[in-house]
């Protein structure tokens, strides 16, 4: 059966250079080649192999991520890689200690770090002398820096910090790679000088011996447990950390903002204290990055199976009809199709990675029973995506930041002029007054118009806000009482920027037959979707007429079905291998229904045919004989 | 407010006696089931499952006391398609005499059966099923065959490992004609040793969603190689095939089958009452033991459950949770009147019932799913921890979206019957939960009245809304659907439309039977108005969610979508103080709710901190793994290592 080709029919229906939609997803010519060749080098290396994690216990789940990351590692320093290993690791798609030693602690000793100590440690870092990880929240706090327990003291008569955790809640709580793994961490705690404390700053902190391995004196580390999913997360030893009085040597804070003396004295450098927030940043960063990178997997292989699985519709006996072409389908599908290059062009991380969780598993529901199979890919791609609303900031919380800076800006409006991505609270009286204009279901075919509908509407809800809150006497109390209503006015100007951006990257010229006007009917397909789905915020502001909203949902309905013939090719373009995708139901061939019944074979369960346990419990029962068994 | 919940003191009582037996025996431990692998958990499952027909046999239990011990057991095994599935088909489809062959031996478990109908290419549509049933005269069998891969029956809890027998439904032939699906009763292994019966390929389709959750269900492919079965066990009540091979239908409707379902999703809509209290219980106890900000001068910060933000997304869960659970209680009685109706052939209400049932599957389904994940959500980095019992509490609910009806499935069928219903108006009056569709003009001629705030506490306003909206949506879905020629098209292109007007059908009929839930009497102090700020929770939350279908109708203005929302900000307020309280009603016990998060006592910290000790990966310092793949690394030593 291999060499088969179930798609072709559906490969040959586009309407636009696959290839050079490839270039445009992989952002340019040499970004898709590295990627390409990162992907298939992963792809074609045994060690890799990751169809049987779902069915290991903890410890060789965790075994087998160790020995791929060594593998990994080795790679690395053998074919002399260096921004291609951070695709490699990507591609090996699995999360792993490395994930943090390279993209939280050597950053942070980068960001935060003074010169002197950048010198001793990144060196370290960068051969892998020592492992790291990056240690903030803690048992009993996550989002709110602020309020963590864990104490650095210093004291002047040895010249060290004091590290302890002085309550259970302090436990650091969560940090990858902690649990088993890294012998440093860079641990943020609450500095303690002279009996005062001086905010929260990071430490480098020695957890375990570079001879043995084993904890060190005052330490208390371990692995927190089982998470969402089989694989997912599972192959990461998050961790908890105690600290029972642990010193550690005064260059061991990192100083680059804040130092401190010798002799205990704070002195403040005149780097802006952002950088701290620096690391985070970065994260975040990632975290957009991965969004369309996730969404666009779960949209591949629900398009691809669409168009594979058939369902009611036959006629006089023939085959059924695809479930693609199945409106209801579409209208799930195509809008998540066009979120994923939405996403891939624009990233906040607010609103994109809970479209993204959504996404997953809208896809995974678009996929029928299967989709429930952990071979379908979908289920694990949903668990290890999830966290990703939470950590690194809660997304209501970074929505409720981006509503005060709204709030902040429309009270502003008299004397300061907005900019950047609120330039157009500028023309609040405007967009205050001026309605859509449109009046057919092609008006809505126009950058223009639908720029303008979101900025409107995102306007007039910040300025709804804005006077709601002036009513309360104290603004925190009104802050707190509105809140719900400031997510969705936060919200409505997140949309906006997406749609805008997505918009501006297309007044950009991009090559390639048919890629330009394929990704402007997907732009369009976004804007409309949110429009429709959020269609209750445009009527309530009074931008739109009912007729107008439904004006824009009938030329979506239109959109859908210029998408159709091109859905197999947009998801090819993404470019990805079948060991990314790790999905029976996605695969590049279609061939799915063989590979499923084959895949089930596979199951511990299938060892044999009359299973362990039936002779002790089962047939008991059958042969009524269950009084005198022993359960 | 307990005694409310569980529908009845006797109903409370049982439910009780049950929970905290399974609680207190140490068999239903289910703390370390995530951490088993595929083999040892499914001998578990097959130990507490013996372990519980045991103490069905040994203490009497009746049917009902039975139902909830396997609800406690809290794990998907064999026997719920054996009691389930196998027993009621062979109830409702056996003729008199199959029944006296077969029920006893299944109702003693000296056959195990379980219920086979989804093929690997084929779910949904029944009448695509590929698998054949072909009458041989000669030898007075039918041959039971899988013709194709995609045929294979896929999915069927306890075929794989367990079952001794399914139904197996399959397209009936005699002399090269297809007559229909029917349902096959098919011995699967050998009553003595176990194996698989000659020309029959089982086994067991793999991994699903999650650690403990289905993966305790032994879920199966079965291949059917020309096996003979004898002609009497084809499920005969509807339809025979005799001896000389004629296909007789007897006098029995068809549409008893329609009875059967309509129970089946009764019971969904009350286990998605069920799992969403679940849920909710442990997001509200963990959101008033987490703190996070606010604090004042260096006191303890504020609860999380005391933020609108939480409120806002976790109160509308728990009205729902009610919703639902009122919602399945009426549909018990909606399935007792039908049931006595098709006795007497009245199959008037047929359509309006299947409707009602399709739709309110799909509806609290849907919401119970997302409302979990919500939940996990709100229990912030923790929810993710397979300890807070919401990761395997998802993964487990997810499936009855799909099973039993696929929810979108089911809303079209539900847009079908009001299309008809809305057509019909000239000359036929809808019935039950349609019934306001005989009202579609003046719910279209008038307008919302609300004026203020407190106008939206007021049943009738709110009942009136949700009708208008509903009835709306679907006269303006008839009259697009007659622009076009071919109704089956106009259907097809606007499918998506069609969703949204049932789901908001749907939505009367949940808001309207809370409503006349709160009519009659509920005793004991401040329950009743208790649930009435519920009820005025889920309504209102439903409507500021909704609110674009409300505007786009014109039945209500922006400023009285404005009032219904600043009027849920102050019921919010009011649901506040009893949140921990309601959810103790649901009384469910810590074994039951298994979380970390939301034990009763909530004493989280401890409890997580303790958890995560059990873990494997901790038994020992350095685990496996780390001499072989990390110390080369760190000692620089990768190239001389064996990987």
């Amino acid at each position: 059966m291999e060499g088969v080709d179930y798609l072709s029919d559906e490969r040959q229906k586009a309407q636009f250079d696959v290839e050079a939609m490839k270039v445009a997803w992989a952002g340019s010519l040499q970004a898709l080649q590295l990627s390409n060749r990162m992907a298939n080098l992963v792809a074609n290396d045994p060690a890799f192999e990751k169809f049987t994690r779902p069915m290991m216990g903890r410890k060789e789940l965790l075994k087998n991520t160790l020995r791929k990351a060594a593998h990994g590692w080795k790679l690395i320093v053998d074919l002399r890689l260096t921004e291609e290993a951070k695709w490699l690791r990507l591609y090996i798609d699995e999360p792993a200690y490395t994930d943090l030693h390279w993209g939280m602690f050597i950053p942070a000793i980068e960001g935060q770090g003074t010169e002197e100590q950048k010198k001793k440690w990144l060196p370290l870092a960068q051969k892998m002398q020592i492992i790291g990880c990056y240690a903030q929240t803690e048992l009993g706090h996550g989002s709110n820096v602020q309020g963590l327990e864990t104490t650095a003291t210093f004291d002047p008569q040895t010249d060290e910090f004091v590290i302890h955790s002085p309550t259970l809640t302090s436990s650091k709580w969560w940090p990858g790679g902690l649990g088993k793994v890294s012998t440093h961490a860079v641990v943020y705690a609450r500095l303690i000088v002279g009996g005062e404390f001086h905010g929260v700053h990071g430490f480098i902190v020695q957890l375990r011996s570079l001879d043995d391995h084993s904890p060190l004196a005052g330490i208390t580390v371990g692995d927190i447990g089982l998470k969402f999913g089989n694989g997912a997360y599972n192959t990461m030893d998050n961790g908890v950390l105690r600290f029972d009085h642990v010193r550690i040597p005064r260059n061991q804070m990192l100083m680059r903002v804040t130092q401190v003396t010798k002799e205990g004295k704070i002195m403040q450098s005149n780097v802006p204290r952002q950088l701290i927030y620096g690391t985070m940043v970065y994260v975040r960063q990632t975290i957009v990055a991965d969004a369309s990178k996730a969404l666009s997997r779960a949209v591949c292989i629900a398009t691809r199976y669409s168009a594979v699985r058939r369902q009611f519709g036959s006629r006089d006996g023939g085959p059924e009809t695809q479930v693609i072409d199945y409106k209801t389908q579409q209208s799930r599908l195509f809008p998540l199709l066009a979120s994923a290059y939405a996403f891939r062009f624009v990233g906040l991380k607010s609103i994109t990675t809970t479209a993204t969780a959504d996404g997953i598993e809208e896809c995974r529901k678009l996929c029928g029973g299967h989709g429930y199979l952990v071979s379908s890919g979908l289920p694990e791609l949903f668990a290890v995506y999830i966290p990703a609303c939470t950590y690194e900031g809660d997304n209501v919380v970074l929505l409720l930041q981006v509503a005060r800076f709204l709030v902040k800006t429309v009270s502003e409006l008299g004397y300061k002029k907005p900019v950047g991505t609120t330039a157009y609270m500028g023309r609040v009286a405007s967009l205050m007054q001026n309605n859509c204009a449109v009046q057919t279901a092609e008006g809505w075919l126009n950058p223009g118009a639908i720029v303008e509908a979101f900025e409107a509407r995102a306007a007039r809800m910040a300025v709804r806000c804005g006077r709601q809150l002036a009513e309360f006497e104290n603004p925190e109390e009104g802050f707190a009482e509105l809140s719900a209503d400031l997510v969705e006015a936060a919200v409505a100007h997140c949309q906006l920027i997406v749609v805008s951006k997505f918009i501006e990257k297309l007044q950009q010229d991009i090559p390639g037959k048919g890629v330009k006007q394929t990704l402007e009917m997907l732009c369009y397909v976004y804007a409309l979707f949110l429009l429709h789905k959020h269609q209750g915020d445009f009527l309530a502001t009074g931008y739109l007429t009912p007729k107008q909203a439904s004006l824009a949902n009938d030329q979506l309905r239109t959109l859908y079905s210029k998408v159709r013939p091109n859905a197999i090719a947009l998801v090819d373009s993404f470019n990805y291998t079948d060991h990314y995708l790790g999905s029976i139901l996605g695969r590049y061939d279609g061939n799915v229904y063989p590979k499923l019944y084959e895949a089930a074979w596979k199951d511990p369960l299938n060892d044999s045919d009359v299973v362990d346990g039936f002779h002790e419990y089962v047939q008991p029962i059958l042969k009524q004989k269950l009084r005198t068994a022993k359960l | 407010m307990k005694v409310a919940w569980a529908g009845s003191p006797e109903a409370f009582e049982v439910c009780d006696r049950m929970a905290k037996l399974v609680a207190n025996d140490p068999v239903f431990e289910k703390f370390s089931k995530p951490m088993l692998g595929r083999k040892e958990l499914f001998k578990n499952t097959l130990r507490k499952a013996a372990h519980a027909w045991k103490l069905f046999n040994d203490l009497h239990l009746t049917e009902e006391e039975a139902k909830w011990l396997r609800h406690y057991i809290d794990e998907p095994n064999y026997t719920d398609l054996h009691w389930e599935m196998f027993v009621p088909a062979l109830e409702g489809q056996c003729t008199e005499e199959q029944k006296k062959k077969w029920l006893p031996l299944a109702k003693t478990m000296q056959i195990i059966g379980t219920y086979a109908q989804t093929e690997l290419g084929h779910g949904s549509n029944v009448q695509g099923l590929e698998t054949t049933a072909t009458f041989d005269r000669q030898t007075e069998e039918f041959v039971i065959h899988s013709p194709t891969l995609t045929s294979s029956k896929w999915w069927p809890g306890g075929l794989a490992k367990v079952a001794t027998h399914a139904i197996v439904y399959a397209r009936l032939i005699i002399d090269g004609h297809f007559h229909g699906v029917n349902g096959f009763i098919v011995q699967i292994r050998s009553l003595e040793d176990h194996s698989p019966l000659p020309g029959i390929t089982v086994g067991d389709i793999g991994m699903k969603f999650g650690h403990g959750t289905y993966n305790t269900m032994d879920n199966g492919v079965a291949k059917f190689d020309h096996v003979r079965i004898p002609r009497d066990q084809m499920l005969m009540r509807v339809s025979q095939v005799t001896k000389e091979g004629k296909y007789v239908k007897s006098n029995v409707p068809r549409q008893v089958g329609y009875a059967t379902m309509v129970s089946v999703r009764q019971t969904i809509v009350a286990d998605a009452s069920k799992a969403l209290s679940r849920a909710v219980c442990i997001a509200t106890r963990y959101s008033a033991v987490r703190r996070q900000f606010g604090s004042r001068n260096g006191g303890p910060e504020t609860q999380v459950i005391d933020y609108k933000t939480q409120q806002n997304r976790l109160f509308p869960l728990l009205a729902s949770a009610f919703a639902f659970r009122f919602a399945s209680n009426w549909l018990k009685s909606l399935y007792t009147d039908l049931k006595q109706r098709l006795q007497v052939n009245d199959f008037s209400t047929l359509p309006e019932a299947h409707a009602c049932t399709a739709g309110l599957k799909s509806l609290t389904t849907a919401a119970t799913a997302e409302g979990i994940e919500e939940c996990r959500k709100l229990c912030g980095g923790h929810g993710y921890l397979i300890s807070s019992g919401l990761p395997e509490l998802f993964a487990f609910y997810v499936p009855a979206c799909t099973y039993e009806g696929e929810n979108v499935v089911m809303l079209l069928q539900v847009a079908r019957f009001l299309v008809k219903t809305v057509s019909d108006l000239g000359n036929k009056q809808p019935v039950g939960t349609a019934a306001y569709l005989g009202r579609v003009a003046p719910l279209t001629q008038k307008n919302c009245v609300v004026q203020t705030a407190e106008d939206w506490l007021n049943p009738g306003a709110i009942v009136e809304a949700f009708e208008a909206r509903a009835a709306r949506m679907a006269a303006s879905c008839c009259q697009r659907l007659a622009e076009y020629k071919s109704p089956e098209e106009g259907f097809a292109e606007l499918s998506a439309d069609l969703v949204e007007a049932s789901l908001a059908h749907c939505q009367v009929i949940v808001v309207s039977t809370f409503i006349r839930r709160l009519q009659q009497d509920i005793p004991g102090k401040g329950v009743k108005q208790a649930l009435e700020v519920l009820c005025y929770v889920y309504a209102l939350f439903l409507l500021h969610k909704h609110q674009g279908d409300f505007l786009a109708t014109g039945y209500l203005t922006p400023k009285q979508a404005s009032l219904a929302n600043d009027q849920l900000r102050t019921l919010y307020s009011k649901v506040r103080p009893n949140a921990i309280a309601l959810v103790d009603s649901f009384n469910h016990t810590d074994h039951y709710l298994s979380s970390v998060l939301g034990c009763y006592d909530g004493n989280v910290y401890p409890k997580l901190y303790e958890a995560a000790m059990k873990d494997p990966l901790n038994d020992s310092d350095i685990p496996d793994g780390i001499r072989q793949y990390v110390q080369p690394i760190l000692k620089q030593k990768l190239h001389s290592a064996k990987l």
